[in-house]
């Protein structure tokens, strides 16, 4: 372990990992969940330094040109592409996506 | 014409105009050179000669009518994170292998618009997530300057094929140096525009309030006719900004060196890792610029140690969510027989998407979950925000920022860094990005390996025509960015 690695840590275990991973609809096995919190943890650990900054009374910055949305007029503008970009599906049906059965 | 490859893009407009050579004699000829020198290279995913020609055949018959613009029947690669329309468009990953693009990127549709002929779509890291094009599903691409080196990422297949003369010049994406990092590997000039300037719409996104597109070529020159295509307000995409768009190349001497405030952060130059020959070719560059007439001022950038984690939680936390919309369910992979929703979604991405992308993704999703979303993704907003007020401050005071581009020389293929050590290597190119400001990189020597090193100039906002003047000014008084790697000498 080099010594920059020494110096990052957070607290993540395969436990964990896989729990967001769940949230993020990926599957991992025990062997790539523990993987993943090793380099996960070295990630994370360079965090830290964020909480020494002192960001009170500072905003969020979201975005370079904090612009609000710009608007038009409330009137159609698109054409129908149903055909052509369903085209490239991997199973349709009337015009419809198909996926597994989700209620038995 | 032996030498078509080696000319500039405004000889290349030159030749055209007086009908030296056709759209269709340049476009066999890159197309001739690529099936010949890019099996060492592998720049390009797809290449794609039948579209090729029948655009170059069509700018011919437009340019007999009379009715040709400047850059009609101009080559061209894409980086294959732009949908192209009717040809795959995969973002270097598996998830996209099967993807045919229903449509064209804003960027793309403009190209045509201009006349620009479509040589193929270039190699990349996954989803924009590298700074090799070691993560690609398409295996690494080489950099032109020594084969067993990185190209740099994650538009290191338009820097490769650019620098290879596989293409006379290609667009890029830049989220935290993906331009400008590639284009110092090779020995290029590569613009990351002011976010905002170019379209997003139809470039597959990445990281949505970081991401820009922008040009890379052989000098700043070539860049300005890429910009003049790509730059300008869409309706398409709400975070284009309605700002005025210069001609690039006219005003490619609009700025003058003489009397030029450039910042010197000390910060960036006492960074742990800054590799000696690099720090030397840049010194040395910011000297020439000196003798031309600029005055070097030094700076301090005090929010430098922030730069990595605020990146490296901002962009997969913005990532995490842009990549959900993979899931095997409209468009890409899918999973072979998924046994319920839920594992469709799951293996689809699983097994779609490469181990960074994942690694990211995780990363993104933590730092967004309940009880650490203040923690991690809120506070490295608030430090974003300090970091462009700090850029903001400096430019009250300069003109253009120097610094290095990367803090070493392309890397050896297979170096395996950790992924510390790879976001480490940012740490010039990224905090550019968090401010949204645009920057450019300048190839300014080599290093003891015959490796290109880059300079890199950060402008205000909307200065793209003041850096690429200045480049263009150093460009006309140096040699750099005229030097050729062996391979691009090599003809087919």
């Amino acid at each position: 372990m080099s010594t920059t690695d020494a110096q990052h840590s957070a607290d993540l275990n395969a436990q964990t990992v896989s729990a967001i991973a769940n949230l993020a609809r990926l599957s991992l096995d025990d062997t790539q969940s523990a993987e993943y919190a090793q380099s996960l943890n070295k990630i994370l650990g360079m965090m830290e330094t964020l909480k020494g900054i002192d960001t009170d009374g500072v905003e969020p910055l979201k975005s370079p040109f904090d612009h609000p949305q710009p608007l038009r007029e409330d009137v159609v503008s698109e054409q129908n592409h149903r055909d052509e970009y369903q085209a490239v599906a991997p199973a349709v049906q009337d015009g419809l996506y198909l996926v597994p059965r989700v209620i038995e | 014409m032996t030498d078509l490859h080696r000319l500039s893009i405004r000889e290349i407009t030159e030749g055209l105009a007086q009908a030296k050579f056709s759209s269709r004699e340049l476009t066999e000829h890159y197309l001739k050179r690529i099936e010949k020198i890019d099996a060492h290279i592998k720049s390009y995913v797809t290449v794609t000669p039948e579209q090729a020609l029948a655009q170059a055949d069509a700018a011919d018959a437009l340019r007999q009518a009379g009715n040709a613009n400047v850059l009609t029947g101009v080559p061209i690669a894409h980086k294959d994170i732009f949908c192209t329309q009717g040809i795959k468009t995969t973002a270097g990953s598996k998830m996209l292998d099967n993807f045919i693009s229903p449509y064209d990127a804003t960027v793309v549709a403009k190209g045509k618009a201009a006349g620009l002929v479509t040589l193929g779509k270039v190699n990349m890291d996954e989803f924009a997530m590298g700074s090799t094009s070691e993560n690609s599903y398409y295996g690494a691409t080489k950099n032109p300057w020594n084969l067993g080196h990185v190209p740099g990422g994650s538009s290191g297949g338009s820097a490769s094929a650019v620098a290879a003369d596989l293409a006379p010049f290609a667009t890029g994406t830049d989220t935290g140096g993906s331009i400008r990092q590639p284009a110092s590997f090779c020995g290029l000039t590569g613009l990351k525009p002011t976010y905002g300037r170019v379209s997003r719409f139809g470039m597959i996104a990445y990281a949505s309030s970081l991401d820009q597109g922008g040009p890379m070529a052989r000098s700043a020159e070539d860049c300005a006719y890429l910009m003049n295509v790509m730059a300008g307000h869409d309706a398409k995409d709400s975070t284009s900004m309605d700002q005025d768009v210069d001609d690039y190349v006219a005003n490619l001497n609009g700025t003058s060196v003489k009397g030029l405030r450039i910042g010197i952060p000390k910060q960036y130059f006492n960074v742990a890792g800054l590799d000696a020959d690099v720090k030397a070719r840049v010194e040395e560059s910011l000297k020439k610029l000196e003798d031309m007439g600029a005055t070097l001022v030094e700076i301090d950038l005090n929010m430098t140690d922030a730069y990595v984690p605020t990146y490296y939680l901002i962009a997969p936390a913005e990532a995490s969510s842009n990549l959900q919309r993979f899931d095997g369910v409209r468009y890409g992979y899918r999973c072979e027989n998924p046994v319920d929703l839920t594992d469709l979604y799951k293996r689809s991405r699983s097994e779609g998407f490469g181990p960074e992308v994942q690694r990211r993704i995780l990363i993104g999703t933590y730092a967004l979950s309940a009880g650490y979303y203040d923690a991690y993704y809120v506070k490295a907003q608030k430090v974003r925000r300090l970091i462009q007020q700090d850029f903001l401050k400096a430019f009250e005071s300069v003109d253009v920022i120097a610094a290095p581009s990367a803090p070493m020389t392309a890397y050896k293929i297979g170096a395996n860094l950790t992924p510390v050590e790879m976001y480490l290597g940012d740490i010039y190119t990224i905090a550019v990005n968090l401010a949204g400001l645009p920057a450019i990189n300048a190839p300014v020597g080599f290093d003891q390996d015959n490796l290109p090193v880059g300079l890199q100039l950060i402008g205000n906002y909307w200065s793209e025509s003041q850096l690429l003047s200045v480049v263009h000014q150093y460009q006309k008084a140096t040699d750099w960015h005229t030097k050729r790697a062996a391979i691009a000498e090599e003809n087919a």
